[in-house]
């Protein structure tokens, strides 16, 4: 890969950085119509427990992005790029949280920063630089990625399955940034998420 | 270290694949490879450890389906009466809706057989309790 075609992590965090949140991304879910005064039925009540399990996923990169930020170990501007992608995973979850209601369901609350803390997936205990910290984040993105694109298949409704793809596209934008600022190699074969 | 047991390492299984690396691996997968790939693909809501968006998978081969107490499974994997074995469990990674329509694991990320066999090996060898 060309210099040219390879950002360096500097300039890549700073153009990361100067993303701004869209509108649009909060709406995701929340303002479409086409799901507006569904009725909970044996297959949007699969959908549900689809959503909520997509959810949970949220709760958690905001909650890890959180510990990340209040560490210590992240300097700018990594810091405002873990900003930035908390916030939009808040947005991905304001806008599951309002489908799930719609369609009539519970969504699933958090855990307590406490139990996040000491959860073995997030390993936090291990975290000792700001690398660790990327490193955790990367991870959980990328499992986000396979997550939304493993379910795309399984939903009943294609507006849902079309917003899946599009939170996994800014899953796919996290995991590559953070990639880039950890100075790791990009995936090598092409179709190289999902399966 | 080797591409192995780096994997191994990214899996946070050192211990468990650094068994398997010395030979113990069982004909039919590749637990390392297995590894990067529960990492990868199931990772975002499954742990060996803990429950999250999905359930915890210590102890999972021979356990039955939907019964780990402390986790909310779907009543249509509580009802399936399926013990995970390494053929559930190559049906259930292949497509999980097919094997148990309604559940909550509406992923499709294993469609590719090696993939499976690889996952499955690594599960049989990880996930087992005496281990931990």
């Amino acid at each position: 890969m060309s210099e040219s075609t390879l950002f360096t992590r500097r300039s890549l965090i700073t153009r990361t950085g100067q993303l701004s949140l869209s509108a649009g991304a909060l709406a995701l879910l929340a303002g479409n119509e086409s799901l507006a005064g569904k009725q909970l039925s044996a297959a949007g009540g699969n959908d549900v427990a689809i959503l909520n399990v997509a959810l949970g996923l949220e709760h958690e990169a905001i909650a890890a992005y959180q510990i990340g930020a209040e560490s210590g170990l992240l300097q700018k501007p990594v810091l405002d790029v873990a900003v930035l992608f908390q916030s939009q995973h808040k947005g991905h979850r304001d806008a599951l949280v309002a489908t799930i209601e719609k369609l009539g369901g519970k969504p699933v609350m958090a855990m307590t920063a406490d139990e996040y803390t000491k959860s073995a997936k997030l390993k936090v205990s291990s975290i000792r630089s700001q690398g660790d910290v990327l490193m955790l984040a990367q991870r959980l993105e990328l499992g986000a990625v396979n997550a939304y694109l493993g379910v795309i298949p399984a939903f009943g409704d294609r507006e849902l399955a079309k917003v899946a793809g599009r939170l996994a596209a800014d899953e796919t934008m996290h995991y590559t940034a953070l990639t880039q600022a950890m100075g790791a190699a990009l995936p090598n074969a092409a179709l190289s998420y999902g399966a | 270290m080797a591409p192995s047991q780096a994997l191994c390492r990214f899996a946070g299984v050192a211990l468990v694949c650094a068994g398997v690396i010395a030979g113990t691996a069982h004909a039919g997968g590749d637990a390392a490879r297995g590894g990067a790939l529960y990492s990868a693909r199931c990772g975002g809501c499954h742990s060996i450890e803990d429950n999250g968006a999905g359930p915890r998978h210590l102890g999972l081969v021979g356990r039955r389906a939907g019964s780990q107490p402390e986790y909310d499974y779907s009543p249509a994997l509580r009802a399936s009466r399926i013990v995970w074995t390494r053929k559930t469990l190559d049906q259930w990674l292949a497509d999980p809706n097919a094997l148990v329509p309604a559940n909550k694991m509406a992923v499709q990320l294993a469609n590719d057989p090696k993939d499976r066999a690889d996952l499955i090996e690594y599960l049989s060898v990880a996930t087992k309790e005496m281990d931990r």
